[in-house]
């Protein structure tokens, strides 16, 4: 227990200490998002719909189911690109915080349900239930709730990362067992006896807080605190992979064994970043159901976890900012290619996931940086060798 | 011509060469049915069962549901089914359907009521005394319950005959169950001695009317004595019911586990060996399984035949598909596993995607043999499908051909040098990179052939890779990495774990179970049940 508190102590402290270096392409992000927060909601609510310049509700509910995306991005490029941790499960925690959240919309319906049960969601009229199970006490009240998107997703994470860091569970072995994380969630979800909803999972919101969620007011607000939340993650993450904190884990990434032997508790360094990265996720899905208006099982799909790791790889892994990019990206192209051409689609995610990993082993991030080098200017970043990501070391 | 006519001519030798005395006087006790009197009948039955033996067993069938005709022309014999419309005749010596015929051109032949208990009694007699086991068992489960004081003498002779011991039990419950009825004391307590252990429904049934009570709550039964052995034999009863229900929940679990051993152990190849994880395995199944549907399609006929054909296509399109894979992507990604797997994965959604839209995004028919559909019925209430059985079978033969290519081929002894130590395989000359490939398109065609079997017991469509997927890596994963036995054990215990806490908590929360504990187990064993020991085993 002492050398917990020693080593977040000293994380903490170092996080503290880290200069938060205002680099190019940090520059370039944050600069990015403070310009769509300021140009979207004047678009949206300020320019009348028969205007070119109009931005519809639908597309700023899009733009904000991106960003929660990216948010996410955020969370496994950094287990992945500063610790080698290759999870197929993050959307695990993504679809639990989502959850969380959707129990307290559900217990926002009240009676205004199809059955107009005040003290039940429709689902549970509809299975004869007679009382609410005692996991969802409590959700009506918002604090409780956001306490919640944060606890159990963190705590699985906390659980789950002790476990297997402990018993140096590393490289394949873990993705499958994150993977398997993922799947046995995901068939728990959809049993009707598990008390959220089963297949059509929690969905028919009506508002958030007193606000109708169908209002474009409350969209944009939505919008800005998903911004707000990736800012802060972004600087969060970004403090402390530049912190000793950060180093010790780009230490195990690259020389697992050497950094263990140098004395360093690698496991509660990779514990603490694993809950971290889950929390990140967590918030992401806590922003992304109201938005979007429905969480089901089918988000803790093992397909979905991958999808998320194929963003971070285009992006390219090891600099945050290209997980943002990486999501983005990818999902504005699924968004053309499905409306477009949907039987395209999988061939072309296909041959990105192919193409990416063979000749473009980091990235856009990683076009970029080269782009700088041979103009002269340097990006910082953290170096990837051959197998720096890899599982093997 | 010349030849038609010869042929036929042969035919005709044949038969009349087969055509023995008794055939002939069967025929000529046909013929008396369609003459006798309603006196004689009984007479001319009796007649026609000594002589026909099982041959007359038809016709006495047909004359005792009241549906033997005969043609007024030629007095052949016809079974005619008037309850349909048109009336179904059938030619019962041909049993062939007799097509455009009117039913005005038969004559019913009548009998009485004594000559149908005559009939029961000879048709009892007759098929009690087959050659064939099956068919006497078939007669002592019908009379079961349904035995007349008549019938006891047939069926004690039969009994004093009998030497298959299921055909004996149903042969002695035959007998006993009356007795239950209508015997003194001493007669109704041996006759639940010979009940025990019977797990016939109607045996069953009949023992727990003995326990039932009358509405005033006292019981049916007044015998204390019979009800106290009606209880024990109800008891060897269930116990013997419980050991059947345990062997067929081991029979599934063996069956799952065989599919699963059949999905996972090419990857357990490619990923012992070559240290890839393969997320195209799922999909070359598919491949599989879509070869033996495009095999089908194309030779229709020979439905019989089509999984013969379908074994070594499936592994030669899926390996063919395994090695441009690997020359194509993974060669250039070695050392980097966490990128394979990605690259695989895009690999398999182009697959995916590829079946999509090649065939349908529905699933396909795959039609089962003959010789795979149906049970071996082992008694009434155990019975194993012989699509399941063939595929335990054959996955356990996979697994002994593939132990054996890499135990005791030159090309299995390049396969282990490599997965043992690369760097030194590579030293004493042996050519890595053609090894891999060639390892990885053998565990693709074990997967192509997976996905034939597969294709009997399950849907074929775009996803069903997908679903064997993440089973198939717990399986490697469980079992430890580059070992086939370690896969073997591992597969057959998930599989019987599985089955065995189905019935308990529900499938899905089974497999739910299952992936937990694997989960837990490899934070204890980070390397499954049977690690790879040596040098290299520790990257």
């Amino acid at each position: 227990m002492q050398n917990v508190l020693g080593m977040t102590g000293a994380g903490l402290s170092g996080l503290l200490r880290a200069r938060t270096q205002w680099d190019k392409p940090s520059l370039g992000l944050y600069g990015l998002l403070t310009l769509i927060a300021i140009v979207v909601p004047i678009c949206n609510l300020l320019i009348p719909e028969s205007s070119a310049l109009h931005i519809s509700t639908y597309t700023v509910t899009l733009l904000g189911k991106y960003l929660c995306y990216a948010l996410l991005a955020l969370a496994v490029d950094l287990i992945w690109g500063y610790c080698g941790i290759l999870s197929l499960g993050h959307g695990a925690f993504f679809a639990l915080g989502g959850y969380a959240m959707g129990m307290y919309l559900m217990r926002q319906i009240g009676d205004r349900g199809v059955y107009a049960n005040p003290l039940l969601p429709d689902f549970m009229v509809f299975l004869n239930w007679s009382e609410l199970p005692w996991y969802w006490h409590g959700f009506n009240h918002f604090g409780f709730a956001m306490l919640m998107v944060l606890l159990v997703p963190g705590l699985l994470a906390f659980v789950f990362g002790s476990l297997a860091f402990r018993s140096r569970v590393t490289g394949v072995y873990l993705s499958i067992i994150t993977q398997a994380l993922t799947y046995a969630l995901m068939l728990a979800f959809f049993r009707n006896a598990f008390g959220f909803g089963g297949n059509n999972g929690l969905t028919d919101f009506k508002d958030i807080l007193g606000f109708n969620l169908q209002h474009d007011g409350t969209r944009i607000v939505l919008f800005l605190l998903t911004i707000v939340a990736l800012a802060t993650g972004y600087a969060l993450s970004r403090a402390i992979v530049k912190s000793k904190f950060g180093r010790v884990i780009i230490a195990i990434r690259d020389a697992e064994s050497r950094a263990r032997f140098m004395g360093y508790q690698v496991h509660h360094y990779k514990v603490w970043l694993f809950v971290f990265s889950a929390l990140l996720a967590a918030v992401a899905g806590a922003l992304y159901v109201p938005q979007v208006g429905i969480i089901n099982p089918g988000e803790f799909s093992p397909l979905n976890s991958i999808e998320i790791v194929i963003w971070v790889a285009i992006g390219g892994r090891a600099t945050l900012y290209g997980a943002v990019i990486g999501a983005l990206l990818v999902n504005f192209a699924k968004t053309w290619f499905t409306a477009a051409f949907p039987e395209v689609w999988l061939f072309a995610l296909g041959a990105l996931f192919v193409v990416v990993t063979l000749f473009l082993p980091q990235g856009i991030a990683g076009l970029l940086a080269m782009k700088n080098k041979l103009s002269g200017t340097p990006l910082s970043g953290a170096p990837l060798s051959k197998s720096a990501a890899g599982g093997k070391t | 011509m010349a030849y038609r006519i010869i042929s036929v001519f042969l035919l005709v030798v044949l038969a009349a060469l087969s055509t023995r005395a008794d055939e002939s006087e069967f025929s000529q006790k046909l013929a008396a049915l369609s003459t006798a009197k309603l006196s004689d009948m009984s007479v001319a039955v009796e007649e026609l069962a000594n002589v026909g033996k099982e041959q007359a067993l038809p016709y006495m069938d047909a004359l005792l549901d009241n549906q033997l005709y005969f043609r007024r022309s030629d007095s052949k014999l016809f079974r005619i089914d008037t309850s349909k419309d048109p009336a179904i005749i059938t030619d019962v010596a041909a049993d062939k359907k007799l097509e455009g015929a009117a039913t005005s051109e038969f004559k019913k032949i009548i009998i009485s009521n004594s000559v149908r208990t005559k009939l029961r009694e000879l048709m009892a007699r007759l098929q009690l005394a087959s050659k064939d086991s099956d068919l006497r068992a078939r007669a002592a489960r019908e009379m079961l319950g349904a035995v007349t004081e008549s019938d006891k003498p047939i069926l004690e002779e039969a009994l004093s005959k009998e030497n298959d011991s299921e055909v004996k039990a149903l042969l002695k419950a035959a007998i006993a169950l009356p007795n239950l009825d209508t015997g003194d004391a001493a007669q109704r307590l041996a006759a639940l001695d010979n009940l025990a252990g019977n797990v016939e429904p109607a045996v069953r049934n009949r023992l727990n009317q003995l326990l039932e009570k009358n509405p005033d709550g006292s019981f049916i039964e007044a015998d204390i004595q019979v009800r106290d052995q009606a209880r024990y034999v109800i008891g060897t009863i269930e116990s013997k019911l419980q050991r059947y229900r345990f062997a067929e929940t081991i029979f599934f679990g063996l069956s799952l586990g065989s599919v699963l051993l059949l999905a996972a152990i090419g990857l357990a190849i490619t990923f012992g060996v070559m240290g890839v994880i393969n997320m195209a395995h799922g999909e070359l199944i598919m491949l599989g399984a879509y070869t033996t549907y495009v095999i089908q399609q194309w030779l229709p006929n020979q439905l019989e035949y089509s999984l013969m054909i379908a074994v070594p296509a499936a592994f030669v399109v899926a390996g063919l598909v395994g090695v441009a894979i690997e020359r194509g992507v993974i060669r250039w990604l070695y050392g980097r596993p966490l990128e394979t797997l990605l690259a695989t994965f895009g690999i398999s959604l182009v697959l995916q995607q590829a079946v999509r839209t090649i065939f349908s995004p529905l699933n396909r028919q795959v039609s089962t043999p003959e010789w795979m559909s149906g049970s071996w019925e082992i008694n009434s209430v155990f019975s194993l499908t012989y699509n399941r059985l063939y595929i335990v079978i054959f996955s356990l033969i996979v697994f002994a051909l593939l132990s054996l290519l890499l135990k005791k081929t030159s090309l299995g002894l390049y396969v282990r040098a490599v997965s043992q130590n690369r760097a030194m395989a590579k030293a004493m000359g042996v050519r890595s990179d053609w090894v891999d490939a060639m390892t990885f398109g053998l565990g693709s065609g074990i997967a192509g052939i997976a996905g034939v079997a597969l294709s009997q017991l399950t849907n074929v469509g775009p996803n069903m890779g997908q679903a064997y997927i993440i089973d198939s890596f717990m399986v490697v994963v469980f079992g430890g990495v580059g070992n086939l036995w370690g896969t073997l054990v591992g597969s057959l215990a998930l599989g019987v774990a599985n089955k065995f806490l189905e019935p308990a908590s529900g499938a899905v929360l089974a497999k739910i179970l299952v992936l937990i504990f694997i989960i837990l187990f490899i934070q204890k064993r980070p390397r499954g049940l049977f690690p790879q020991k040596g040098r290299s085993a520790e990257s």
